[in-house]
């Protein structure tokens, strides 16, 4: 209990913000926090407090799986690499071979979400695969 | 009717007993969301209580309020909550954290017994966003005392 004690101000913000099937549960000395923010601020609000209450987030004994509730699927997003082109793959893994790649700042169709870190993507020149999803913004 | 009538006498009427009950229950933040019947100074609870220990309270304050003869007890509990899914193999871990961090040249990682250790140096910005992926892999938490935050 000692850990749910230590994030308690991040717990109590997660309930009040009416973050969706929210889940607190503490196993081998790590806090498990799963749940689905209803929007972007909500989740970014979240990190803030945990950031606080752990610096840096570097005790290690937190694992928050916070996502945003989607109204509706996603079906373009804007590529948000630092500077570099997107690497496009066969599959979902960096072991699969490039198959083509996307712009940086490009705006690609997302065909499917099928896991929270890689998207099936398609570019304005047909180019089709999976990219890796932190790289990608969705576009309302 | 007459019988009715004398059965009274005397006692406590269940409807007194039931409104005294409420008010003992809602006294308690434990036991507040708790519904009660009274039937001839037999208490029945209802409702869903969150552990044992806040069922055993429920059934203890009722028990306590005067004109009860015995508690019935049919709170339920409500079931724990689900175990987090952790990545069973070191391996997959492995894998994913390739993944992850294939864009982050300057840091090290490894898989320990479930865990990710990293080590090496990394930018606050950068760090925060990668935190966030990385809690998506399903670890069994991390051993980041090799990492520096720039």
């Amino acid at each position: 209990m000692a850990l749910q004690d230590k994030y308690q101000e991040l717990i109590t913000a997660a309930t009040a913000s009416a973050v969706n099937n929210l889940q607190v549960r503490e196993q081998d000395g790590v806090l498990y926090i799963d749940g689905e923010a209803p929007d972007g601020k909500t989740k970014d609000m979240l990190w803030a407090v945990y950031d606080k209450l752990d610096p840096n987030f570097l005790s290690g004994d937190l694992v928050m799986n916070i996502n945003v509730a989607v109204s509706a699927p996603v079906t373009r997003a804007k590529v948000t690499t630092e500077r570099s082109n997107l690497n496009i793959r066969k599959g979902p893994g960096t072991d699969q071979p490039i198959v083509g790649k996307a712009a940086h700042h490009e705006v690609v169709t997302v065909v499917s979400q099928s896991s929270d870190l890689w998207w099936l993507i398609r570019t304005a020149d047909g180019e089709e695969g999976y990219a890796y999803a932190q790289y990608l913004t969705p576009e309302s | 009717m007459a019988i009715g009538f004398t059965s009274c006498k005397g006692k406590l009427k269940d409807a007194d007993i039931k409104t005294a009950i409420e008010a003992a229950l809602k006294a308690d933040p434990m036991a507040a969301g708790t519904m009660v019947e009274v039937k001839d100074g037999v208490a029945t609870l209802t409702g869903e209580c969150k552990d044992e220990m806040c069922k055993n309270l429920c059934a203890e304050i009722a028990g306590k309020v005067k004109g009860v003869k015995s508690v019935v007890n049919n709170c339920s509990v409500a079931p724990p909550p689900a175990a987090p899914v952790i990545n069973p193999e070191d391996d997959v871990l492995t894998k994913a954290l390739t993944d992850a961090l294939k864009d982050h040249a300057g840091m090290g990682f490894a898989v320990k017994e479930g865990k990710i250790v990293l080590t090496g140096e990394i930018a606050k910005a950068k760090w925060a966003m990668l935190k966030q992926t990385l809690d998506k892999l399903k670890s069994k938490g991390y051993d980041l005392t090799g990492l520096t935050i720039k």
